[in-house]
């Protein structure tokens, strides 16, 4: 089972939706205790750095930690790949979960700001979240702070300067596009998520 | 690269796509579900739902509408019309669009913008403007074209854009349905006075038109309704053209 994490940022409809349309079993909760008995998490989220404080609230941070530390594939959408760095400009006194290093930041001022559309990816061969992704597919993007790019990045993109669009270790991966509205080529990357196997799974 | 969107819309009337000129003489135009996927099979970046009459007694026929075209479409989805309170757009929201149109409730009560994008992000808020040219200026009108302000339509989406605006969905009445381009000035008017992203509408009528709006209107998106519909233009077609003309477009798609 597939666990959605509703901490209150936005809409989760979508994201649902899309893996509903894959056939995956798919729960929205807000309940740590839910996260725990999933086989797999996905964080999405999109708005504001400070909206992830709602996880730490509600317990959630601790429950999302030890997922990911258990080697339960867990995938951040949007802010949720950005909670998986140190913290953003966004909001400096909350902290990410420091898997990847570095911070978030603006956009530099010579282009507009958000970044909205549908922008091209160079992809990193050996990813596995992106098996089968052709080089420079398309994502639909839109958020004004970015992640940089880091050792573990797997595909980045272009807009005034280069930034992580995905990024992955082990098990846990991070996409600042919207897989869900990024037509087939979400669809897939959101397939190669479904198929890829848990830890604990690999154990049964 | 950040490519240039190109977005289909279709306006609504009691559950059925109608298209009609400068907002009237409205004609049938097709199932919004089917004609949304079929869109983006043909490789539209986007869509947009609005429903052009709405009442509070076919709320309901427009949120099954929205509910059933979301269901199986996997690009982004903007619905409009209609929506006077935050909890009209949660209501949009939860039968599954991505961002909401306003336009008249933001005009009665600029706040609503900010009280959106607080619960929902400013990346789901979309100012739809409607501009005539008149004396030189451009005014805004509201109420589906019916009813002046007074208001300046640069100004307005500078102040839109403040209040927490995501996007500036601009809609020339003058060009309207007319397929005698794009109103270029008022787009790139626009486009310079706000940091967020801007949408032409209005007037789309040949590939020559989508390259002049993205040329010298600056726009970040353009978006057509009538030459989708009835098969005068080819979304396809259409990104091909762009492609060869130098304008990034997201192809093939």
């Amino acid at each position: 089972m597939i666990a959605i994490v509703d901490y209150g940022a936005g809409n989760l409809n979508s994201v649902k939706k899309a893996f509903d349309f894959l056939g995956a079993d798919v729960v929205v909760t807000d309940q740590p205790e839910t996260l725990a008995a999933a086989d797999k998490v996905v964080l999405p989220g999109v708005g504001h750095f400070s909206s992830l404080q709602a996880l730490d609230r509600a317990g959630l941070r601790n429950a999302l930690l030890q997922n990911a530390a258990a080697g339960k594939p867990f995938l951040g959408i949007c802010l949720g790949m950005q909670w998986l760095f140190e913290g953003s400009e966004e909001c400096p006194e909350l902290a990410g979960a420091g898997i990847f290093p570095g911070k978030c930041r603006k956009f530099p001022s010579l282009v507009k700001s958000p970044h909205v559309g549908w922008n091209s990816l160079a992809v990193t061969e050996g990813s596995r979240l992106l098996r089968r992704i052709a080089q420079h597919s398309f994502v639909y993007y839109t958020h004004s702070f970015h992640a940089p790019v880091v050792a573990e990045t797997t595909a980045a993109s272009e807009y005034g300067l280069r930034f992580a669009g995905a990024v992955e270790r082990g098990n846990i991966f991070g996409v600042q596009f919207h897989p869900e509205k990024s037509g087939d080529v979400g669809l897939s990357i959101l397939k190669n998520f479904c198929e890829i196997e848990s830890v604990r799974s690999k154990r049964c | 690269m950040l490519t240039k969107r190109i977005i289909a819309c279709l306006d609504m009337d009691g559950g059925r796509v109608v298209k009609g000129v400068r907002f009237k003489n409205l004609r049938d135009a097709g199932d919004p579900a089917q004609c949304a996927t079929a869109h983006a099979r043909n490789g539209a970046d986007e869509i947009v739902l609005l429903d052009i009459t709405a009442t509070s007694g076919n709320r309901r026929t427009m949120l099954d509408a929205v509910r059933t075209t979301a269901r199986s479409l996997f690009v982004p989805f903007t619905v409009g019309g209609g929506i006077r309170q935050l909890e009209d757009a949660a209501a949009v929201f939860d039968a599954g669009a991505d961002k909401i149109a306003i336009n008249s409730a933001a005009v009665r009560e600029p706040a609503l913008i900010a009280k959106i994008a607080g619960r929902f992000g400013s990346q789901a808020v979309v100012v739809a403007i409607d501009a005539r040219k008149a004396n030189g200026k451009f005014e805004v009108f509201v109420a589906g074209g019916r009813t002046p302000t007074g208001m300046d339509a640069i100004q307005w989406a500078r102040d839109a854009a403040a209040c927490g605006a995501g996007e500036i969905l601009l809609t020339s009445m003058d060009r309207d349905g007319t397929q005698s381009g794009f109103d270029c000035g008022l787009v790139r008017a626009v486009a310079e006075a706000v940091s967020i992203p801007v949408i032409a509408s209005g007037g789309a009528g040949s590939a020559r038109d989508f390259i002049d709006v993205f040329r010298d209107g600056r726009a970040d998106a353009a978006l057509a309704a009538s030459i989708f519909h009835f098969g005068l233009e080819n979304i396809a077609q259409l990104k091909l053209e762009l492609h060869h003309a130098g304008i990034p477009v997201r192809w093939p798609c």
